[in-house]
């Protein structure tokens, strides 16, 4: 096998973009984004092969290098991707008929999701710290306009925030990379900023240098991966973005960041011992808890609820990194990928529940199961296997990660974040339930639904959402007007529900087994802890 | 170039940085801070070839010219376009910390600034490095003036002045990171500028200014 297949995750994205670029967003075209994704995938499952039977590869003059880590992290890329690229399509039809968007929105929309894509895997694989922050920042620079593309008030706050805040973050990891790059040019032997030499060479590292400049890439990196203290652009960016760009950032952007900081903790790791990653990691994990669960309980926007709920899993995720070995490693691993599918899920039916309602308050959703079953029941679903209950893989990530926890003797912290986990996890359940089931006066008159939300929602026409348009179609819609009109919308909302039926099957498949994965899952922790 | 003329140029540039960085604290109009933060470009371009001229490399040479192009033609040419579109409204009305504070927080800054950098300082002591905690403080005033000032525009030159200072302590604390990753951060670090740069048009469009007070639609 040769290079090829190293330039695959990278080109298959670009060839998207040109496709979108040459021939816009139309029927024809719509798949593009699911063939790229198909192929990022496809190409992290062959590499992972590959990296099992032969090790780490290196390619492309040394600019690239995909181990088992790097692998995996294309599958999680790839399959989030994949997800969001199967949703998409009816998401911007959606919009269109909804008036928020025209054609020329759509091809943008998929031009730019194409570049992160290709972006995000540049990171992944590049052998050069350095490389990793360019792609990274690139992201951001990508993404903001997908933030900012319903251009309401709301929407350009969130994405001026998104780029100064990230930015910001991102110009504090570059500080730390310059500095360890000083530390270890005072190494003997030509060390460079590559991830294996750093890694070979972190023995002899200066300590004082390197403590300084891992806590700053570990907060800079850090921001990107929405945690604490540089965390406030998160709920801004998911609650505004549209649906299947929260869907990537969560799944995609997010984890991505944190794969950076793993290995910056091994390098930490075999510089300056085990301790000093692991309490700055504990404290970043149990700060970004406890905003989580503070803003959770009275939150609500629902898109905003599941940004916080994400913030909480990085958290987690953070929190298993801090506890560190090989079987800890390998669970914040799969949860990294089952939390990547449920979010997704979860984001891309709260965009259908948003273009059925027409709002993304809390408040105005109400009796889903009645008006959408197919829907609220994935919505559902999704909630309970994001606060881990068994067959799903989170459920078996978030027990790895707690034994683990006790097991590193971190005994009163991982109480705490199991209590703040709990706190959230209610939380959660007590918004969506009355999203689901709540019924404004029982089986009364369907009339009395407008009337019972009333008092809420007709002052809030400024909502960025709320152009009279959707909001009609969605109540009023299914009881009065005749059978035609109301089976019209219905028909494409239950084929739109598949992509997010799928994810759900495959992370609770992941949660039953990890197959083949498990193998790549170990060779990933092992080469991050230093494990024979 | 003799060892006592460089030491001296040095400590002039890196002198200027941290002055400017200072006046940019202390100034409230914002034409005013877009014109220091162009001397700021000038004084960091000053530093990368006063360093190339002592290490008699081509590169970090070229280096220095492509940061004068940019830090103090390209970066300070949009900021003052962008203020030339916002019309009347050219001052940092209501800081969240007023000037007088400023200042002290800024002193503060520098001895923190100080004090973090000793283990590089001790790591390898030469005349370029002891200017290192010099390059420290202006990231750290940067970031106060990103995180308490309030105008889109004072916000955007608090984040440059924080890239100014992290170029400076990576040219001064290594011979430079390879080429290629310099010439990636300069292009994200002009990119990013361009993005803010239409987004704070988008809210001039969207709120009819880029006081950042009236963002207030997200929070909770």
């Amino acid at each position: 096998m040769n290079d090829v297949i190293l330039l695959v995750p990278v080109l298959a994205p670009l060839a998207g973009a040109v496709v979108y670029v040459a021939f816009g967003w139309r029927p024809a075209t719509s798949w593009a984004a699911a063939v790229s994704a198909a192929l990022v995938l496809a190409s992290g499952a062959v590499l992972a092969a590959d990296v099992l039977q032969h090790g780490a590869r290196t390619g492309l003059f040394g600019l690239v290098r995909v181990d088992a880590l790097a692998a995996f992290m294309l599958v999680v890329v790839g399959a989030v991707a994949l997800l969001a690229a199967g949703a998409t399509p009816s998401w911007l039809r959606g919009e269109i008929a909804a008036g928020r968007a025209e054609p020329r929105t759509a091809t943008r929309h998929s031009l730019l999701v194409q570049l992160f894509l290709a972006a995000m895997a540049w990171a992944v694989m590049a052998a050069n710290v350095g490389m990793v922050w360019v792609s990274i920042e690139a992201t951001t620079i990508v993404t903001a306009f997908l933030v900012g593309q319903r251009r309401s008030r709301a929407a350009v706050e969130a994405a001026w925030k998104y780029v100064v805040i990230c930015s910001t973050g991102i110009a504090v990891a570059l500080l730390g990379i310059l500095l360890l790059d000083a530390a270890a040019s005072h190494v003997p032997g030509h060390v460079g900023l590559d991830w294996v030499e750093l890694v070979s060479a972190a023995p002899h590292l200066d300590p004082g240098v390197t403590r300084i400049a891992v806590a700053l890439m570990v907060v800079g990196f850090g921001t990107k991966a929405g945690l604490a203290p540089l965390h406030s652009w998160l709920p801004d960016a998911h609650g505004q973005a549209p649906a299947p760009v929260s869907a990537l950032m969560s799944g995609v952007l997010l984890a991505v960041a944190f794969s950076v900081v793993l290995r910056v903790k091994a390098i930490s790791d075999a510089a300056l011992g085990l301790g000093f990653a692991r309490t700055l990691l504990v404290a970043i994990a149990l700060a970004t808890l406890a905003v989580s669960a503070s803003l959770m309980i009275r939150q609500r926007d629902y898109k905003r609820m599941l940004a916080y709920s994400s913030m909480e899993h990085l958290g987690i995720i953070a929190f298993g990194a801090a506890a560190g070995g090989p079987l800890a490693t390998a669970a914040v691993l799969l949860h990294v990928l089952g939390h990547g599918l449920v979010k997704g899920v979860l984001f891309l039916g709260a965009g259908q529940i948003l273009h059925a309602t027409g709002s993304s308050r809390i408040d105005a959703v109400r009796d889903l199961v009645g008006r959408v079953p197919v829907l609220a029941g994935c919505v559902g679903v999704g909630v309970l296997a994001l606060i881990g209950f068994p067959p799903f893989s989170v459920f078996a990530s978030e027990l790895g990660i707690v034994r683990a926890g006790f097991g590193a003797g971190l005994g009163w912290a991982t109480a705490l974040a199991l209590v703040l986990v709990l706190v959230i996890a209610a939380a959660l359940v007590v918004h969506t339930s009355r999203m689901l089931f709540a019924r404004p006066g029982a089986a009364a008159e369907p009339a009395d639904e407008p009337s019972a939300a009333s008092p809420t929602s007709p002052d809030s026409p400024g909502l960025p959402a709320a152009p009279d348009s959707p909001a009609s179609p969605a109540s009023p819609g299914l009881t009065t007007s005749p059978a035609s009109p109301t089976a019209e919308p219905a028909l494409p909302r239950r084929r739109a529900a598949m992509p997010l039926l799928l994810g759900l099957l495959a992370c609770s498949a992941l949660g039953v087994t990890a197959g083949p994965l498990a193998a790549v899952l170990d060779a990933a922790a092992q080469s991050l802890t230093g494990a024979p | 170039m003799s060892e006592a003329l460089y030491v001296q140029l040095l400590d002039l540039a890196g002198g200027a940085l941290l002055l400017t960085a200072v006046v940019i604290l202390w100034r409230r109009k914002l034409t005013a801070i877009v014109r220091v933060f162009a001397v700021q470009g000038f004084a960091l371009s000053l530093l990368v070839a006063v360093l190339a001229a002592h290490e008699n490399d081509p590169t970090l040479g070229g280096i220095a010219v492509g940061l004068l192009v940019l830090r103090a033609g390209v970066l300070p040419w949009l900021l003052r376009r962008a203020l030339a579109a916002a019309g009347e409204e050219q001052h940092e009305t209501r800081p969240l910390v007023n000037v007088a504070a400023s200042l002290l927080a800024a002193a503060v800054l520098v001895l923190i600034a100080y004090a973090v950098s000793q283990p590089l300082v001790e790591l390898f002591p030469s005349a370029a490095s002891t200017a290192i905690p010099v390059g420290m403080a202006v990231v750290l005033i940067g970031f106060f003036a990103l995180v308490t000032r309030r105008h889109a525009l004072s916000q955007l030159v608090g984040f440059l002045l924080m890239d100014n200072g992290i170029t400076a302590v990576g040219f001064l604390a290594t011979t430079g990171v390879a080429f290629v990753v310099e010439l990636g951060i300069s292009l994200d670090v002009l990119m990013a500028v361009l993005v803010l740069y239409v987004l704070a048009s988008r809210m001039r469009e969207a709120f009819g200014t880029t006081d950042l007070d009236d963002l207030r639609e997200l929070h909770d």
